[in-house]
């Protein structure tokens, strides 16, 4: 018994020069130093979170925490206070613009991908939108072989989602799918498994996959093709931004982390997973 | 001396034994509390009708008019559910059997430990099969290929191992006595295990069903990866369904506010279904018990 209140007892002092031993360089040398929270957008997170490791390296004191849960939980988390940063990967709604300050870090398309081995070579956006909504419901009837069409949709509450049914113009309920997931990942295993499928994906996600030879392609869009370098220049219909928002009046410690996320020094990690980067003007 | 010391360790292990029993029971009251505080704005807004009455799910919509429909989520956890036990129970059943009063000794130790592999394999893993082996194959038959079909045969698969090994382990317990038993009557194989064995281990056989299906309920990544997750109730095999489990996986991670609550009520719901799977069988068991 008196042992181990011995041992607690030098567990705590322990515990206790740790905390003082933390503090002290802190203090010192005056350099950033702390803890920050990011959460929401699925497609943003692997990026913030290659950044965030970078950023951890040149600032040792500092640490970050990236969770995903969707653009939607992003913004709810900053605004109750839970995140320091949220991450969004569409454009705000003017409802949520209104308290929350938003900087675009890179940029993002969202393509219509179908099976390597699909003869189709461009559907024009009508087409898309009969795929869609069940009024075209075999490749034949937009100069394809005949078999029925897969479409592949998202489940409610995607970026992705939204994104592609603004451009198209549809409503989420008049859609008509086949298949039903969750993530890019998953979305393009079901088009590579399926020569009969179609789908929509961030065009960032599809550029990796391509690179490493999964069966899938990546369809123009309104004559201009899928490709990061279209998506950069700003010709790429359905783009989106990949946005870091903050609460007014940001910690200092956030905006750090956002100007670097906006600086040059992540071109080549925001190039690496196939994003068009934006420098801060 | 003794005898005190002996009622005090005594207490000790009672009051230790009440902790425990209270912490286990404690915890499924709170999930239960949890579920219900979670879910009661959605079923105070939205109300249980609408559960039932509204024409789709659209949980989360750009334009605001949301519908909630449950039910297709519900029969697709059903009928996945029933189509896997339904192969799986008699399957699984069969094998310990076959193992335990039929099969030459060394196949009935290698057919064990290949069991044993199977209940080991994590469900991902399954479903990760499933969605790039068996469904390129139903998608022959029938595109898109994920489908209600699919869900059942990877269900199938994942709770065979699980009926067979607790069968197994019922089929153990039988007293050598009662075997030998019958031996000495003469009884042929066939009549030992419809009079003798059978009639006892039916309650542990029971179990092992009990604890299939509510696998079968549970699952929710190997679905989720081969059912294709579209909301509807199937007409045919190859209509693809989402289940509750999917859709709370599907969607929890992005949901927010009302969209979050509607997710816990379907929690609820499945939390039902095993509430009444359970009263179910011991239902059954009382009669089979009897009998």
């Amino acid at each position: 018994m008196r042992h181990s209140l011995h041992l607690t007892g030098l567990a705590g002092l322990v515990l206790l020069q740790a905390a003082c031993g933390n503090a002290t360089p802190q203090a010192a040398a005056g350099q950033l130093s702390g803890r920050l929270v990011i959460t929401g957008s699925s497609t943003c997170a692997p990026l913030v979170s290659d950044i965030s490791k970078r950023f951890e390296g040149l600032h040792p004191a500092v640490r970050i925490d990236v969770q995903t849960g969707g653009s939607s939980r992003g913004i709810a988390d900053v605004t109750r206070s839970i995140a320091d940063i949220g991450m969004v990967s569409r454009d705000l709604k003017p409802s949520e613009a209104a308290e929350l300050m938003p900087f675009v870090f890179a940029l993002d398309g969202v393509a219509i991908i179908l099976h390597a081995n699909n003869p189709i070579r461009e559907l024009a956006d009508a087409q898309v939108k009969g795929i869609y909504t069940g009024a075209i419901s075999n490749w034949s009837q937009v100069g394809g072989p005949d078999a029925p069409i897969t479409v592949v949709h998202k489940a409610s509450g995607r970026a992705t989602l939204e994104v592609f049914l603004k451009y198209f113009g549809l409503k989420e309920s008049s859609v008509q799918p086949d298949v039903v997931i969750g993530d890019n990942q998953q979305g393009i295993i079901t088009v590579a498994g399926n020569p009969h499928a179609i789908g929509y994906v961030s065009v960032g996600a599809a550029e990796y996959e391509i690179g490493q030879r999964t069966l899938i392609r990546l369809l123009d869009t309104a004559g201009i093709p899928a490709t990061t370098a279209n998506v950069h220049a700003g010709k790429f219909p359905i783009g989106r931004p990949l946005i870091l928002l903050t609460r007014k009046n940001p910690p200092e410690l956030a905006r750090h982390f956002i100007d670097y996320c906006r600086s040059e020094a992540v071109h080549d990690l925001v190039q690496d997973l196939y994003y068009a980067p934006v420098s801060a003007k | 001396m003794k005898t005190r010391g002996a009622t005090r360790n005594d207490r000790i292990l009672l009051w230790g034994l009440r902790g425990a029993s209270v912490l286990a029971s404690s915890i499924v009251l709170l999930i239960v509390y949890f579920l219900l505080a979670e879910s009661l704005p959605a079923l105070r807004r939205i109300g249980i009708a609408r559960f039932v009455t509204d024409g789709d799910w659209l949980p989360s919509t750009a334009e605001g008019e949301n519908q909630y429909r449950l039910v297709p989520m519900l029969a697709a956890t059903l009928l996945s559910t029933l189509g896997a036990v339904l192969i799986a129970a008699p399957a699984g059943l069969l094998s310990a059997v076959f193992c335990h009063f039929y099969a030459p000794k060394a196949l009935a130790t290698l057919q064990r430990r290949i069991v044993e592999l199977l209940a080991g394999i994590p469900s991902v893993i399954y479903g990760f099969w499933g969605l790039v082996t068996l469904v390129p194959i139903l998608q022959r038959l029938a595109p898109p290929g994920q489908n209600l079909l699919a869900g059942i045969l990877v269900l199938t698969l994942m709770i065979l191992p699980t009926i067979a090994m607790l069968a197994s382990a019922t089929l153990a317990t039988i007293p050598q006595a009662h075997l030998q038993g019958a031996a000495a009557l003469g009884l042929s194989r066939w009549t030992t295990l419809r009079g003798v064995v059978l009639p006892e281990a039916a309650p542990g056989l029971l179990i092992a069903l009990l604890l299939g299906t509510m696998r079968a309920v549970g699952e929710t990544m190997a679905v989720l990866m081969v059912c294709g997750n579209v909301v509807q109730i199937p007409t045919s095999l190859f209509d693809p369904v989402r289940t509750l489990t999917a859709n709370i996986a599907l969607e929890m991670g992005y949901a927010t506010s009302e969209h979050r609550s509607v997710l816990f009520v379907s929690g609820l719901a499945l939390m039902a279904l095993v509430v009444l799977l359970i009263g179910l069988q011991r239902q059954f068991r009382r009669s089979v018990t009897l009998v």
